[in-house]
């Protein structure tokens, strides 16, 4: 048995290098071990300028996305039995974001996108407080939940090919978040939301690859989310032909109030 | 994209160019770019039924001379890639159906098996109802 494993880890120093190279280091094979303990294992005993985001170790924060082999995947969360005894694993930035450096991204870019499809809850009228809170039902819950998952992690950025081809492209977890507060019946800004989403760099631009559904760590499926707005905003489209204007979003018309 | 300003601590971020080829190194991506491909094969196919039936109408003459090009073994060929495509343009389509239309009853989203197992259920219907209109004796 080797009981080592390598890691070539992509390597970037803005001050110094013109583009990433790969360095290698040999750390224990432990069945216990994820990818991120390998990274904290060099990082404390073998270079300690190695820089990583990482957080919860749990998959719960989202900081630890990186491309292992290839493939997007939250590092604390990916254990190092899966590639082998002795094997070499590779560990990248986030693909299609720009790095800082080593294996840290700029989300300023995401952050901007997620922003941009409103992701709160809007409403045109504000009730008192004395009008006590909003309550829902389990199905109305079940509506959105799924959607409601999503930890920012940014995975399903990093499998679209889409983002890659299309910087300007909202992306899959920006466009889910605003489904799932499209489809939370105290919401009242879908109509808001769709006419800056209905839009060649929002839904539109999905060709529905479906690739940031599996590597989806919370289940969120985007794609799905994402096919669902496109139905709903065909729909609102036919609609606004057939009925005259101020058609509103019925299904915000059922509220829950003690 | 947001233009990223260089700061005096991010002197640069480093941009990995992304390949013309990107969907070669996977086959998930290689089989998305063969189901966009697949969209050729319908327009073929289309194309193909229209000069058919246009041939129908001009009789039996019109009708024999369209046959016996099609037995060409250059359209052979083609119609058998074509047919393949649509194959794989079918189930592609009808697997992904119901993560586009949750169907949901008494509350509950009803399994993703259950809304594609009736497109599959009509298109055998379908295609049972034309092969019997076309190959029953006469």
């Amino acid at each position: 048995m080797a009981d080592k494993i390598v890691l070539e880890i992509a390597r970037y120093a803005p001050e110094r290098d013109e583009k990433p190279s790969f360095q290698s280091f040999e750390v224990p094979f432990r069945k216990e071990w994820v990818v991120l303990d390998a990274l904290n294992h060099i990082k404390d005993k073998m270079d300690g300028s190695l820089t990583y985001r990482w957080s919860c170790r749990m998959g719960v924060c989202g900081s630890c996305g990186m491309m292992v082999n290839g493939e997007p995947k939250l590092t604390c969360a990916t254990f190092l039995s899966s590639y082998g005894d002795g094997a070499t694993v590779r560990v990248e930035p986030l693909r299609y974001f720009p790095v800082i450096r080593d294996l840290v991204t700029a989300l300023s870019d995401f952050l901007v996108k997620l922003q941009s499809v409103k992701p709160w809850l809007i409403r045109k009228d504000e009730p008192p407080l004395s009008a006590g809170e909003f309550l829902q039902t389990p199905e109305q819950l079940d509506l959105y939940k799924q959607f409601s998952m999503c930890i920012n992690c940014t995975l399903c950025y990093s499998a679209c090919p889409v983002v890659g081809l299309e910087p300007t492209f909202v992306g899959p977890a920006a466009l889910a978040l605003a489904q799932r507060y499209n489809l939370d019946n105290r919401d009242q800004g879908a109509e808001e939301r769709l006419g800056l989403l209905a839009h060649p760099e929002g839904i539109w631009g999905c060709t529905f690859v479906g690739e940031c559904t599996r590597v989806c760590p919370k289940h969120v499926d985007p794609a799905g989310a994402i096919q669902q707005y496109k139905l709903k905003a065909a729909l609102e489209w036919v609609k606004s032909f057939v009925l005259p204007r101020g058609h509103g979003d019925e299904s915000k018309s059922e509220e829950v109030r003690p | 994209m947001t233009q990223l300003p260089s700061t005096e601590f991010h002197p640069r971020w480093y941009r990995a160019p992304v390949s013309t080829y990107w969907w070669i190194g996977s086959w998930r991506y290689l089989l998305f770019i063969l189901r966009e491909l697949t969209s050729v094969a319908v327009a073929w196919s289309v194309v193909m039924t229209l000069l058919l039936l246009r041939a129908l109408l001009n009789g039996p003459e019109a009708y024999a001379r369209f046959t016996h090009r099609m037995q060409s073994p250059v359209l052979i060929a083609f119609n058998i890639i074509a047919f393949c495509f649509l194959l794989l343009h079918t189930i592609t389509w009808f697997n992904l159906a119901p993560r586009a239309m949750p169907v949901r009853m008494n509350g509950k989203r009803v399994p993703e098996f259950l809304v594609a197992a009736p497109n599959y259920v009509l298109w055998v219907i379908a295609s049972a109802a034309i092969a019997w209109f076309v190959l029953r004796p006469s």
